[in-house]
Formats: structure tokens, sequence, C-alpha cells
């Protein structure tokens, strides 16, 4: 399963569309994953734009399944980082030396996306402007709006908040500045009165 | 019940003012000073509104929209100013040729279709004539607060240049000026080139300028947002024709030198307005039934939406035809 149709939602649950080539003084694209076949995709609409990219890969526990063919493709630069955390500096410091024309791809999880997408926009970018396609895991980046604290690759819904232990309800309801859905206690009224998780769109 | 007053009648709410000055700066543009008749403070404005200013010209009211170009910050005077058109419908010319100081006219409270995004990092300012007004507040605007902006102005020559001397003066590394007459020319293609991040570009000036600062902007990879722009546009006379409204039911005819807002305005129908433009889409109006070509001339419904023959801008764009029936 590697692309994945969500289901309609309300307003604030970000919508991924297709990569497309577009025109640009410089491509910057961002992936993880399986997001790495979305460039893949792309590549084979504009071969040339690819080569012109600077393109940042994190490959995750994947291993080097899909390295060798991103490097195949010949682009501008390649780096492969560990985490999007090993990455995010490099990310500032491209988009700090960055001008007007940057085209921005993203590709991969909803986590990694909704947090690149973020340090673009602190870099002056709006949102509507970069393009987003998403593959693999649909596990979602959540901030317990009690204790605030953000659990990483949430795949049921409710789950237990990894900072505080809360039973959290994972809603649609998101947020562009912290990368991240929102995480409501659902046994407040009743303790211990907690819903059997389930996979979230299963 | 909402704690806002109703509005009764259409267009923002009015202001009564007298002309405090009036300012020739070259052959054809002047500059008009206003403060309130009733001796009161003008709401603040957002750098880049405009304002209805409303004349009575021998009984044919005339409603035409400015830029507001005096300091946002000073509310003790809004100001515009004002190219004479003489091929115009004759606002412009009423202004230039009936209108001193002492004068009472009446604004409209400011509208504003063309604000700075304040988020920019740095502001591009791109004029092409006239164009310069909204400029004027907004460099105003930016430099108390200390923001980063630039401005390339085109005109046709030096004697033409309206504020030119004084922009240049003021902000000799900012402001830069280009003159037609000299084969200067805005080299747009440079100017986008490696600007920072979060640039907003503003342009205001002829449509064919419009035109091409979108369509480079786009092609040099810069999103639709950080591009901005404003055209008024006059309505221009045209073939006279009839409307049935069906609202109202009654039949009008549209003048040569009319525009089909102004026709419907006459007949006493209270129809939704702002800009008077067509550029803030307030008067968009349905078409119940049409037999015979539009001639859309807004910037405010798109090319399928014009083609589609259900809508109708009244404030610039006409008809010709045998029948056209507005929900109205």
């Amino acid at each position: 399963m590697s692309r994945f149709q969500f289901p309609e939602s309300i307003r604030s649950r970000p919508i991924y569309g297709t990569l497309e080539p577009r025109p640009g003084k410089a491509h910057l694209m961002i992936a993880d994953v399986e997001g790495a076949e979305a460039l893949l995709d792309l590549a084979a609409l504009d071969a040339d734009l690819v080569r012109r990219a600077h393109i940042i890969y994190i490959p995750k526990g994947t291993g080097e399944t899909h390295i060798e063919t991103l490097r195949a493709l010949g682009p501008a630069q390649l780096h492969v980082a560990p985490s999007f955390e090993a990455s995010v500096q490099r990310i500032r410091r491209v988009l700090s030396d960055a001008h007007m024309g940057l085209q921005i791809y993203l590709a991969g999880t909803e986590g990694l996306m909704g947090r690149s997408q973020a340090e673009a926009m602190q870099a002056g970018i709006p949102h509507s402007a970069i393009q987003t396609e998403h593959r693999g895991s649909v596990a979602r980046r959540v901030q317990c709006v009690h204790c605030k604290g953000i659990t990483e690759d949430v795949l049921t819904d409710p789950f237990v908040c990894a900072h505080c232990g809360l039973n959290l309800f994972v809603r649609d309801h998101y947020s562009r500045r912290l990368a991240a859905f929102q995480g409501v206690c659902i046994d407040a009224e009743d303790p211990g009165n907690v819903p059997e998780p389930v996979e979230l769109y299963k | 019940m909402s704690a806002a007053p109703q509005k009764t009648k259409a267009g923002a709410e009015k202001i009564d003012v007298t002309v405090s000055a009036v300012v020739p700066l070259n052959e054809l543009v002047t500059r008009f000073e206003f403060r309130r008749t009733d001796g009161r403070p003008f709401p603040p404005f957002s750098a880049g509104a405009h304002t209805v200013v409303e004349m009575n010209d021998d009984g044919r009211t005339r409603l035409n929209p400015y830029s507001l170009m005096s300091d946002p910050a000073d509310t003790s005077t809004y100001a515009i100013s004002v190219r004479r058109d003489d091929q115009g419908r004759g606002g412009s010319l009423y202004l230039h040729t009936h209108v001193g100081v002492g004068d009472r006219l009446t604004l409209s409270y400011p509208v504003n279709l063309f604000p700075l995004d304040l988020r920019g990092r740095k502001h591009v300012f791109l004029a092409g004539g006239i164009g310069i007004t909204p400029f004027m507040a907004m460099i105003a605007h930016l430099d108390r607060m200390g923001g980063a902006w630039e401005l390339h102005y085109a005109c046709r020559s030096k004697a033409l240049g309206t504020y030119a001397e004084d922009l240049m003066q003021a902000h000799p590394t900012r402001a830069h000026v280009y003159y037609d007459d000299q084969n200067q020319r805005i080299a747009l293609e440079d100017l986008l080139d490696g600007q920072p991040l979060g640039t907003h570009v503003y342009v205001c000036g002829p449509k064919g300028m419009i035109d091409w600062v979108h369509t480079t902007a786009a092609a040099h990879g810069w999103p639709d947002e950080n591009v901005h722009s404003e055209e008024f546009l006059a309505p221009q006379p045209g073939t006279p024709f009839e409307v049935y409204l069906s609202r109202s039911d009654i039949t009008i005819q549209v003048g040569e030198s009319e525009s089909l807002l102004e026709a419907i305005e006459r007949c006493g129908v209270d129809a939704p307005f702002l800009c008077r433009g067509g550029a803030c889409g307030q008067c968009e109006t349905d078409v119940v039934e049409a037999e015979g070509t539009f001639e859309h001339r807004d910037h405010w419904l798109d090319d399928d939406e014009h083609a589609s023959g259900k809508k109708i801008m009244p404030c610039v764009s006409r008809f010709d035809g045998k029948k056209l029936v507005l929900d109205r």
C-alpha cells in the first residue's frame, strides 16, 4: 500500500496532491521511505528538473532500497539522512541561502511533509505554494492538547500519550505550525472507560 | 441581533469632507486633500486602500474610485492624486476643472483591495504612471515600521513623473525611476532574480504591465500568493442597450456614456457596489436570460464564468444584443 486515498474530512485536515514539474530557479525535494517513488515518478515527467534538484532523502528503517535509484537520477545533490531531526539543520541552511523562485517538493509520510512544510513556511514560502504527495505509512504525528507533548508515528486511535500517559482520541484537527494533529483525552469524564484502539484508516 | 449598525444603502459608509488643498503636480496630475467637514479625525486606513469620491456634476452623480496616497498614520487628512483623462467619461476632468479649496464632497469609507502582505520579508513595488499612488501610502507605512522595500517606477517623462523627484530625494537607494522618453525600462527579470525568500511584489499600472509582471514572475517560479496587483477600470462607453431587472420588475435603458451600474442606480434600484472598477466583486449580478453578447471587462470573474453568460459585473461590463434579464 504505497498510495492511500484519504477519506474526505474537515477543512483543517491537509490534502496532498501529486508532484508535478514547475518552473523555478532552484528545486528542493525532501522525501522519506516510499516518498522516493514519487520523486522517481516526477523524474519520469521531467528528468532534467530532477538533475537540477537538491534531494534530501530519509530512508528510515528501509535501508538501501531507494538510495541507488535516486542517485541514478543524477540530482545536483543527494543527501541521505538517518532522520528528519538529523536533516533539519541542512534544510534550514538550504532555505536561508535560497531566493525567490525556489520550488519545494515533499513526498512521503504526513509527519515528514508537515515538518518540512513548517520549516519552509518559516522561511517565507506560503504553504499553498509547496507541493506534496503522500506515500507510505498513514501514521500520524499527534500533539497531546493537555501536556503539549508530541507523539510520532501514531497508528491507532485512541492511543496513549508518550509523554503524560493520557488516553488520546486522534482528531483530524491539524496545526500547520506544529505539523501535528490534535489528540484529546477520551476518558476524562469516566476514567478508564477507553474504547478498544483501532488501526487508523482500517 | 448583530451589534454592527445595519446598512440601509449599498456601498461603503460615507464621510462628508471639505477640500483643504488642491495642488497641481504637473500637466496632468493634481493632488486633492480633504478634511472632515465635522472636524473629527478620519478613520485610519490601511496602505493600499481606495475611496470612492462622490461628485454632483450638474445633477448627475459621479462616483470614481481613487487610491488614498496620504500617510495612513495621519488621520487629519485624506489625499488622492488624480490624473486628468480628457478622453474619459468626465469624472477626473470634473475634479480638475470644478473642484477647489472649500468645496464639499462625499467620500466613501476606505476599502482595501490591494493591501500589503505584512508576512512578507521584503516588498518590491512596481508602478506605472499614476499607479504610483497606492505605493505612496505603502512606503509611508513601511518606513514607519522599518520594513524592507524597493520601488521601481516607470513614467513617461521627467515632466510627467508624478512624485518621482520627491521619492528619489527621500529614498535615494530604494526608489528607482525609469523614464520612457529616455528609453529606460524596468529590468524585471533581473529584478526578480535573487530576491530573498518571502519577498512580495506589487504592481499597479496599465493592464499590459500587470500581465507582464504576473507572467514573468510565474515563469521564474514565484508563487501567485506573492504577486499582487491592482488596476481600476473606468467604465467604457458603448452602444446603448435595454435591460429588464426581474426582481425590481422594471425595464431600464443603459445610455452610451453611462455604466450598467449607473443606469441601475439612476432608475432608483439600490444595487451593491464597492470599487466600481471591476476589482472587488461586490456588484456581481446573476443573469436570468440573455440573447446577445456580453462585453466583460472586469478582473473579478474568471474566464469560465465570462464564457458561461450566467454572471455580469455591471460596474464595468456591457451587453450587446436583443434581450438581457438580470436578477436585480
